[in-house]
């Protein structure tokens, strides 16, 4: 099935634009016309999709979106099925609520990535910004599945409340990585900020370098964890690449927040 | 001259003039119900239609600094329930906690017309004022929050019952209030100290006073100030499981007196813990059917999503503990307190199972329509939206019956309901929830059809589902104009404020004032709020002394 491509006739630069529409789910069964005609906002206007996009190809669960579009938000939020690619940046929310198919994202992803993602798969060439796989304002649980995997950096707060799930980063985090955690993984190859896991009740963050760590976590053993050979292997076929080191040695393990009920787990190479 | 129009043709539910069903021409002028109009007259066909008057919600939180406060706090219910504008109508949002003009919309949708908003700590009310001012179609008053006020716990310490009254009276007075509110008497105050009275005889810390000299000394100055409606009082031991004595003890302590029980459902429970957590409603009906002093609102349980909004903060306390959601407490100095606690009462979980079966047994157990009222204690119990649905429970037991399967199975053997069998009338519909709250609320021109009511009038198609009747009015006719058609909102219009006027009991003492100006954030003179202040003011004279 040939992908529709949209390429940016014009990129919004003030006020972003609101695209929920750019969803496979949408794209599958409708012409090129229909495709035109879907509805977006910009601000309080209600706008087509063709008014901003150029749409080549018609009913496919596949879209490349030609250009960066980082002004540009909700892509692929909620999405099902199918696949899109951004050749370059993209706006705040992309994937959000989304339950399955894939997002590649070639450049860089701004805030709320993946928030509250039921399944599915978000790769990320750039950086992510805050919150990434995390839950939005209020809501008591954060991602709830699938798999969010960034090659660059991440902000603040990313994972927070997370319910299950993988996120894995391949640069470093800012502040409050995995905050008030439920369950789920984390996996951390760069640098962690500060608070890291502050809150978390269960679930696990694995940082491959030192982390100050808060003072409710409190040190159990060192241990080599057949868990993360087998995470591993599996990261192994997204293209993710631990040294032996990592992959074979030993770790040392921390359990809290003990200011909740501290069945979270810290894991640091030892 | 205002409109006049006729509503021909529709069977008239009007229980307070005892018409049941009969087909009736309705008369309306200037906003009131008239014998017949002078002149021409708009013809309103509702022929196959059920005519009612405009609901009446005795028991509901839809303003005020705790409700805004709980809308803060839950930007998650705000993001769902979105309502967009249109000509003349305001965008709203929200669920649990609606926004001020979705509220008057989602209300005026299911045919309510008359709301009174039920726990106000006094210094917030001014704000409560102005966000009711704000919720279009709907006639709005407010309870004043009472049964913690360190004013009158000092007062009953020293004995000094006249200053009780004419404190309440001031208060009444000040804030254009409607009626008193109690809310876990002693209870709050004690909370304060990081604890909660465990009977009506335990003493208050420091003033050493017990809820039940509270209950009764705010009863008394209620009936010798002759507030049209009674004390409405949210008791102790809200919640929790044998609670049931308490409430028994609490009615038992104002044998004789008025009394409103709000919300009876949270306090009809027995069970020595929450394993053995059971209900009592057969105990409480019987003591209600026994005793025509006491009206009750239910606090009906809806399954789904609840926002906890309440002065008891040592329940709100305890509810967070058990359902580790978010807590928000607040101490609302010398005055009450104030919890809120997100909550989901599900299906499969028994005690939310028996808490909604509670509900029901007691609605179904309570012989006289007129002293029973429907209300979820909007939003903990659930969303006021599902009244309808809770009619329909109410209405037909083959659904009933269709819930029982669904729900915890301890329901059916620790409860009564599967063995009731009555299913309430049209008529006893429009009792529970027009015209009995409009009478216990001393509301001689609401809940009825007669001449000289106001006009607010909701119009059923008629429909064996309960709930599609009761969820989608035909028309909604407020203070005579037509304020919905066809299921849209289409003249949004604003309401009244109403509020009663005490009878003068007495300045205030120079002591008081001293002591006032010395606890407060605010200057004595800019407390009491100004008739001004309130664009559509109805006052509503107080009655005799009982
Ligand atoms: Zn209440």
């Amino acid at each position: 099935m040939p992908p529709v491509i949209l390429r940016v006739k014009e990129a919004p630069t003030g006020v972003p634009l609101e695209a929920e529409s750019i969803s496979p789910d949408l794209f599958a069964d409708r012409s090129r016309e229909e495709i035109e005609a879907l509805p977006v906002a910009l601000g309080n206007e209600s706008h087509r999709l063709g008014d901003f996009f150029q749409v080549e190809g018609e009913r496919s669960d596949q879209i490349e979106v030609d250009g960066s579009i980082p002004r540009v938000k909700w892509v692929g939020s909620g999405m099902t099925r199918g696949r899109v690619v951004i050749h370059g940046d993209v706006g705040m929310h992309a994937g959000s609520y989304m339950r399955g198919g894939e997002i590649l994202i070639e450049g860089n992803a701004a805030d709320f990535l993946g928030v509250e993602m039921e399944a599915g798969l978000i790769r990320v060439r750039g950086n992510a910004g805050h919150r990434a796989g995390a839950a939005y304002r209020g809501s008591k649980f954060g991602m709830r599945g699938g798999i969010i995997l960034i090659e660059g950096d991440v902000g603040h707060e990313v994972g927070a409340y997370m319910r299950r799930g993988l996120v894995v980063i391949k640069g470093n985090a800012e502040d409050f990585l995995g905050a008030r955690m439920a369950a789920g993984t984390i996996c951390l190859f760069g640098r962690a900020g500060l608070r890291t896991g502050g809150g978390m009740q269960k679930g696990m963050i694995v940082c491959m370098h030192p982390v100050e760590l808060l003072p409710t976590f409190a040190y159990d053993c060192i241990y080599a964890p057949i868990f993360l050979r087998i995470l591993f292997k599996g990261l192994k076929r997204l293209g993710v690449q631990p040294t032996p080191q990592q992959a074979n040695g030993l770790y040392r393990r921390y359990h809290g927040d003990l200011a909740e009920i501290g069945k979270g787990e810290i894991l640091i190479p030892a | 001259m205002g409109r006049s129009l006729k509503i021909v043709g529709g069977e008239v539910y009007d229980p307070a003039n005892g018409v049941n069903g009969a087909v009736r021409e309705i008369c309306v002028q200037d906003g009131k119900i008239v014998e017949s109009c002078t002149g021409a007259a708009e013809i309103i066909e509702a022929r196959n239609l059920v005519v009612m008057p405009g609901g009446v919600d005795i028991h509901t939180h839809i303003a005020s600094p705790a409700v805004n406060a709980a809308r803060g706090f839950r930007p998650e219910d705000h993001r769902h329930g979105l309502m967009s504008k249109r000509p003349g109508i305001r965008s709203g949002v929200g669920f649990t906690v609606p926004s001020t003009f979705a509220t008057g919309y989602l209300y005026t949708k299911m045919g309510y017309t008359t709301v009174m908003e039920a726990a106000n700590a006094p210094i917030g009310v001014r704000h409560t004022h102005e966000e009711l001012i704000d919720i279009p179609i709907l006639d709005k008053g407010i309870y004043v929050l009472m049964g913690n006020n360190e004013f009158i716990l000092k007062y009953l310490k020293a004995g000094e019952m006249e200053k009780v009254k004419r404190y309440v009276a001031w208060l009444i007075r000040s804030l254009k209030g409607y009626g008193i509110k109690l809310v876990n008497p002693g209870g709050v105050e004690q909370w304060k100290y990081g604890k909660d009275v465990e009977s009506l005889d335990d003493k208050v810390y420091y003033f050493d006073v017990t809820p039940r000299q509270i209950l009764k000394a705010l009863s008394w100055a209620n009936e010798s100030l002759g507030l049209p409606h009674p004390i409405h009082l949210h008791a102790n031991r809200l919640g929790i499981p044998n609670n049931y004595l308490t409430t028994l003890e609490t009615m038992h302590a104002l044998d004789g007196s008025r009394l409103h029980m709000a919300h009876i459902q949270f306090h009809s429970y027995g069970g020595e813990n929450w394993g053995g957590f059971c209900s009592k409603a057969v105990e409480i009906a019987e003591y209600i059917n026994a005793h025509p002093n006491v009206t009750t609102d239910i606090g009906q349980v809806v399954f789904g999503d609840a926002t906890t909004i309440t002065a008891d903060g040592p329940w709100q306390y305890r509810l967070y503990k058990l359902s580790k959601n978010k807590w928000y407490n607040q101490d609302i100095e010398v005055e009450t307190g104030c919890g809120i606690v997100p909550y989901v009462y599900r299906e499969k979980n028994y005690v939310n199972a028996i808490q909604w079966a509670i509900g029901l047994e007691l609605f179904l157990l309570i012989r006289d329509p007129w002293r029973v009222f429907l209300s979820t204690d909007h939003p903990n119990g659930g969303p006021f939206i599902f009244y309808p649905w809770i009619i329909k429970l109410l209405m037909d037991k083959t659904f009933r019956a269709e819930m029982l399967k669904r729900v915890h199975k301890r329901v059916l053997s620790d409860t009564t309901l599967p063995k009731l069998d009555r299913e309430y009338t049209l008529s006893e519909i429009a009792i529970i929830s027009r015209a009995g709250p409009a009478r216990a609320l001393g509301l001689q021109h609401k809940g009825h059809l007669g001449i000289g009511a106001d006009a607010d009038i909701a119009i059923y198609p008629k429909d064996d589902d309960r709930e599609q009747m009761f969820e989608h009015p035909v028309c909604v006719i407020k203070d005579g104009e037509t304020v919905l058609q066809e299921g849209e909102i289409v003249g949004s219009r604003d309401g009244k404020t109403l509020f009663v006027i005490p009878p003068e009991v007495g300045e205030m003492d120079p002591e008081f004032k001293t002591e006032f100006e010395n606890y407060y954030t605010i200057e004595y003179e800019n407390f009491p709020i100004d008739v001004e202040d309130i664009p559509n003011p109805e006052a509503i004279p107080a009655g005799a002394a009982r």
